[in-house]
């Protein structure tokens, strides 16, 4: 049951118990976890099937998801919200924490996203990885992610969400680190985790928050309380959160993990770095809206960060010629819209998963569709070799121009519908924000037309020896599936459906219309995207591409180098750290144990004196010392006798 | 009952010590296996909300009040069971170890063992300290005879600390005895002392005293830097025994006997206590990044572990206590599986280097799996035990003083920095030619850490029985001491919402 109060704008989390066949929602993480385990601990011998299993989970989870959906779709509009308690985890004084799962309109959608599109990567992988020795072990991998980022939307407290959120995490390391041979590959895996590391101090720090502010970590109950504690505390928690869900979707600043992770096999790029991991950290700040709601300034904090990534991503989106790190900044980048979105409060919180949804569709559709072109290239992921591929690889081709239109917004596909919403959302906010959302729909429109213009269109710069050909069916099945879902993602909107949806967790708000027309809005921005597209044709179809990339100017540099995000971190908190490593491991030598050891310098001069009178060495000295005390105790013992 | 669970071990000790040497290794391992038993045995006839029980008390030196006297609550048990169920662990993982005298080395770590459960077991104060001081005997044998080059001088760094520890704290054990004879007839029992008046010049004295021993044995920063050289030099086994067993009587004094005699002092001391945990847990982690040998990383890193548990103790929370007895525990289990797999490699790559390592993934994939594992409980990743006791003390650090708990929470940064690191240098790369075709993994091997594993795994999900035997511990020693929970600043049900009502 939803309570709304006059005036009030923030709904109350108030879910009844899971009955009938939502009873089975442990399930839903259950299979992919036993998945993993099996995969994992059957060692060798599950080789053979291992890809099969693996998928099989998946595809059951994913079926269990339809059925909770189309359950909860069946019910009344207040009766929408369910809690499963699974068992007790930690029980200490006045802290109880349950192995709880919540079933609502917001967690629901992500159960398909998550389970849908990670069927379909599941079965792309069976033949992207088919030639890998250790393919077993890929999906094991695969099935751990999906039971984590499942438990991550599913908690019903912040503790169990922490859990799938450093699970997802795990996941990550061991997917992004999954050529471990390769130096790169590890140091980018741990590199990943480090930096997430820090974000999960800002969400550690936010639960320890909200336990000592309202006694509980449950999203129930502080959502009860939230109206009660004060602006401050409230703020702080909003930042923390923010920073925790920074690190997590890679936003400013803590965004340089991402271009790194590439370094993994692409399917894991799909589903981690684009359509799920990385939008976690919006499902966080939409799931904590009681938060964001008493935290105005909070909020302004989330719209900066948002806009900041949302440029910081486009440009490298701009400049970079390996394909998969140009998509890695343009999903920094569309993370930032769907931030920004989250930042606005109740107008936005809708269509930042609108827009999350369609993002999963698309990008993971085009990342799968790189993955396909450097299936077809042996592996070569630098677009200044590609050009002219249409004819050689026709389904990709056309599956990644679904993804393509969907992203730059072009009118009717799934993009234009989520992104146009969000752009309006904002200028109804903020004239400033609102221009720079449109300005950055430009930018999208350029760096997607480069890349997607180097790639099937332009000159063929293919290297010698490369002869690109078509994926196999296992990998072009879910190209087409997910194009289609680029496509006509946008039905989600028909009739203001996900808004409607959502509103029982996220509220509802009047609508605010934008300071123009909306109609002038959509308009300005499909202008905006079509400037963009124009100028990336006249630069990458109309000029010949160079195989080499040429030096460029200051800016371009900038934009290769990620902004020279690596060397600020490199000078702000490596160097530190490096220093901070130093000094300790200075102090233990000479200090701490130099002070103690001079101690025991003086007790040894005392013993030098002592082993002229005695014995002569210090080790006999200690023991003797050590007798010595014993033979007390066996005195006083004595003694009583 | 508790009695046999000392002398098992202990004759067990002396049994090797007479019998050949060929049969060493078969009757330790026996032997530990029985007191595993025993330890189970105990666990069963154990009542979790009962406090004390299963005790045995016989005068032994009635002029200054001094027993023979074993107990179990909640804390004893739960480090009892770590000691039985590790034993055999470090036995059948270090099956080499002792190679050199398998005599001395199968007599001494049961001999340790047996003292060891009864330092956990003494209700009485001067039996601990007799004790206390005893399992020096058989630790530095085992840094000295057996390991790296170098022990002897380790062991003797070791011995010396800890009997500078053990001379502050038998003058406080005396003066415990002066002011016990004060107000009656002396008594050492833990129960009679738990009563006394000590007044507070002298119970902050005397607290010190407890303090400073403990904190040399746990270790805490400063006096910490014993640990490092030992497990450097020591075997895998023997830094087992050393860091998850017997540095835990220091954390385990604090709880018993400085929280449980001197509880105006602890709390008196609580600010300078919490400084010097939380400069462990930084200063730990910071000093264990810049490592490269693989046993001294180990080492350090429980420095920056008991920072975390001691912090837990002088926060004075249920959270926190239960907080720091669990962490106590999963320090123990997942420690020991570092250590021990890291062995494992150590004996395969001939070095304790890191940097020399390196490319071992591909050629041992299971043994690259499980330092994995015990590396990811070590800096505490949900889903494994430790976590769980992390997230409490940092929660009750947090509750104490906001800064505390953001200060110390910089340690989980730290920990996946040190653990992750070592783990790329040592595992992944390019294989050079010479790793190519090592072991995986052998049966013995695996076995061995496998309840280490299955534990950190269990307990991580569901640690509600550990947590069950520790909180009636921690309940009474709160209302012992005189504090309660914090109160949230929004208790549930009050609903800003809900005041206009229907």
């Amino acid at each position: 049951m939803t309570v709304m109060e006059a005036g009030e704008l923030v709904p109350v989390l108030a879910p009844g118990s899971a009955d009938g066949v939502l009873s089975l929602l442990w399930l839903v993480i259950a299979l992919p976890l036993a998945g993993a385990a099996v995969l994992l601990l059957g060692g060798r011998a599950t080789d053979r099937w291992g890809h099969l299993l693996g998928t099989a989970t998946a595809v059951g989870s994913f079926v269990l998801s339809l059925l909770m959906f189309l359950t909860l779709l069946g019910r009344e509009e207040d009766d929408r919200q369910v809690v499963q308690h699974l068992y007790d985890w930690i029980q200490v004084g006045g802290l109880d924490i349950g192995m709880d799962l919540l079933l609502d309109p917001l967690s629901v959608l992500f159960l398909l996203l998550i389970t849908g599109v990670g069927s379909l990567i599941h079965v792309y992988s069976i033949g992207y990885m088919e030639h890998d020795p250790r393919r077993r072990r890929f999906f094991a991998y695969l099935n751990l992610f999906v039971a984590a980022m499942l438990m991550l939307v599913l908690s019903e407290n912040c503790l169990g969400l922490f859990l799938g959120w450093e699970g997802v995490g795990l996941a990550s390391y061991l997917l992004i680190g999954f050529w471990q041979h390769k130096p790169s590959a590890a140091a980018a895996a741990k590199k990943a985790f480090v930096i997430n590391r820090v974000g999960d101090m800002g969400m550690a720090t936010a639960i320890f928050l909200a336990f000592v502010t309202f006694g509980s970590t449950s999203f129930t109950v502080i959502s009860a309380g939230a109206g009660a504690a004060t602006e401050t505390t409230m703020t702080v928690l909003g930042l923390l959160l923010l920073v925790g869900a920074a690190g997590k979707s890679a936003q400013f600043p803590l965004q340089a993990w991402l271009l790194d992770a590439m370094e993994g096999p692409t399917p894991v790029s799909a589903l981690i770095h684009a359509a799920t991991m990385v939008t976690a950290g919006v499902y966080l700040i939409t799931r904590s809206n009681f938060v964001f709601e008493y935290a105005p300034s909070a909020q302004t904090a989330v719209v900066v960060v948002a806009v900041i990534s949302i440029f910081w991503g486009a440009v490298i989106g701009c400049a970079k010629d390996d394909i998969k790190k140009a998509l890695a900044g343009s999903t920094m980048s569309q993370i930032g819209y769907m931030m920004l979105a989250a930042g606005l409060g109740v107008a936005g919180y809708a269509f930042a998963i609108f827009h999350l949804i369609t993002h999963g569709f698309f990008k993971a559709n085009m990342f799968l569709g790189a993955g396909s072109v450097m299936h077809g290239m042996d592996d070569d992921v630098d677009m200044r070799h590609y050009g002219a591929l249409r004819a050689a690889m026709p389904i990709t081709f056309a599956t990644f121009a679904m993804g393509f239109l969907a992203i730059i917004g072009f009118p009717g596909f799934s993009g234009f519908w989520s992104k146009d919403k969000i752009v309006e959302a904002a200028l109804a906010d903020s004239w400033l924000v609102g221009l720079a959302a449109m300005a950055a729909a430009g930018v999208t429109g350029f760096y997607m037309t480069r890349l997607f213009l180097m790639t099937f269109f332009s000159n063929k710069r293919w290297q010698e020896g490369v002869h690109p050909h078509e994926s196999p069916k296992v990998m072009t099945f879910p190209l087409i599936a997910l194009a289609a879902l680029s496509v006509l993602g946008g039905v989600l909107l028909i009739g203001d459906w996900i808004v409607e949806w959502l509103s029982p967790v996220v509220g509802e708000e009047a609508h605010h219309e934008p300071p123009i027309p909306v109609l002038a809005v959509t308009a300005l921005t499909t202008l905006t995207v079509a400037v963009g597209v124009a100028i990336a044709f006249a630069m990458y179809q109309r000029r010949e591409v160079p195989a080499e990339a040429p030096t460029g100017s200051f800016a371009t540099r900038a934009a290769r180098n990620e902004l020279y995000g690596n060397e600020i971190n490199e000078v702000l908190v490596v160097g530190p750290g490096r220093g901070l490593v130093r000094t300790s491991l200075g102090i233990d030598r000479h200090g701490a144990d130099g002070a103690v050891m001079g101690g025991a310098a003086v007790v040894r001069g005392l013993g030098g004196w002592l082993r002229r009178a005695q014995t002569g060495y210090v080790r006999s000295y200690a023991l003797s010392l050590l007798g010595g005390v014993i033979i007390v105790v066996l005195a006083m013992l004595a003694v009583n006798l | 009952m508790l009695t046999a669970l000392v002398l098992v071990p202990l004759l067990g000790a002396v049994a090797v010590a007479v019998a050949p040497a060929a049969v060493s290794r078969v009757l330790a391992i026996g032997v530990s296996v029985g007191a595993f038993a025993l330890g189970v045995a105990v666990l069963l006839m154990f009542d979790t909300g009962e406090g004390m029980q299963l005790t045995e008390t016989v005068d032994w030196i009635s002029a200054f009040g001094v027993h023979y006297a074993l107990g179990v609550d909640g804390l004893s048990l739960l480090l009892v069971l770590l000691t039985v169920l590790l034993v055999p662990v470090v036995l059948l993982a270090g099956w080499h170890d002792g190679d050199e005298d398998p005599k001395a080395f199968y007599a001494w770590t049961l001999a340790l063992e047996a003292l060891s459960l009864a330092v956990f077991l003494a209700t009485d104060v001067f039996l601990f300290y007799v004790v206390f001081e005893a399992t020096l005997i058989p630790a530095y044998f085992l840094v000295a005879g057996f390991g790296r080059e170098g022990r002897s001088s380790a062991a003797v760094k070791f011995l010396l600390f800890q009997l500078a520890g053990g001379l502050v704290l038998l003058a406080s054990v005396i003066g415990l005895y002066v002011v016990s004879a004060q107000q009656g007839p002396p008594s050492y029992l833990l129960s009679d002392l738990m009563q006394l008046d000590i007044g507070t010049a002298a119970g902050r004295w005397l607290f010190a005293g407890f303090f400073i021993a403990f904190a040399i044995k746990a270790p805490l920063f400063p006096v910490h830097t014993w640990l490092a050289d030992t497990t450097e030099r020591a075997t895998p086994a023997t830094s087992v025994l050393l860091v998850c067993v017997l540095d835990k009587i220091g954390t385990y004094g604090m709880l018993r006997f400085c929280l449980g005699i001197f509880p105006e002092a602890s709390q008196w001391a609580t600010p300078l206590v919490v400084t010097i945990a939380v400069v462990s847990i930084i200063y730990g982690a910071f000093v264990a990044i810049g490592q490269d040998d693989v046993l001294r990383l180990i080492g350090l890193t429980s420095l920056s572990h008991f920072g975390f548990i001691t912090l837990g103790i002088f926060v004075f929370s249920s959270q926190g206590g239960s907080g720091a007895i669990l962490y106590m525990v999963n320090h123990g289990l997942g420690t020991a599986a570092l250590f021990l797999v890291a062995g494992y490699l150590i004996r395969r790559r001939g070095t304790t280097l890191i940097s020399q390592m390196g490319g071992l993934e591909k050629a041992t994939p299971v043994l690259a799996g499980l330092l994995l594992v015990a590396g990811l409980a070590t800096l505490g990743l949900p889903g494994l035990s430790p976590f769980v006791s992390e997230f409490l003390v940092l929660l009750s650090a947090f509750d104490y003083a906001w800064w505390v708990g953001a200060f110390a929470v910089t340690g989980i940064v730290l920990a996946a920095i040190y653990v992750l690191w070592a783990y790329q240098r040592m595992m992944t790369g390019p294989t050079p030619a010479t790793v190519e075709g090592t072991p995986d993994a052998t049966t013995r091997e695996w076995m061995a850490v496998a309840p280490l594993m299955l534990a950190l795994v269990f307990f991580g999900f569901y640690p509600q029985p550990l947590l069950d035997t520790a909180n009636p511990y921690v309940e009474g020693l709160m209302s012992h001491v005189g504090v309660t929970d914090d109160a949230p600043a929004v208790p549930p049900g009050t609903a800003g919402h809900e005041e206009d009502g229907e």
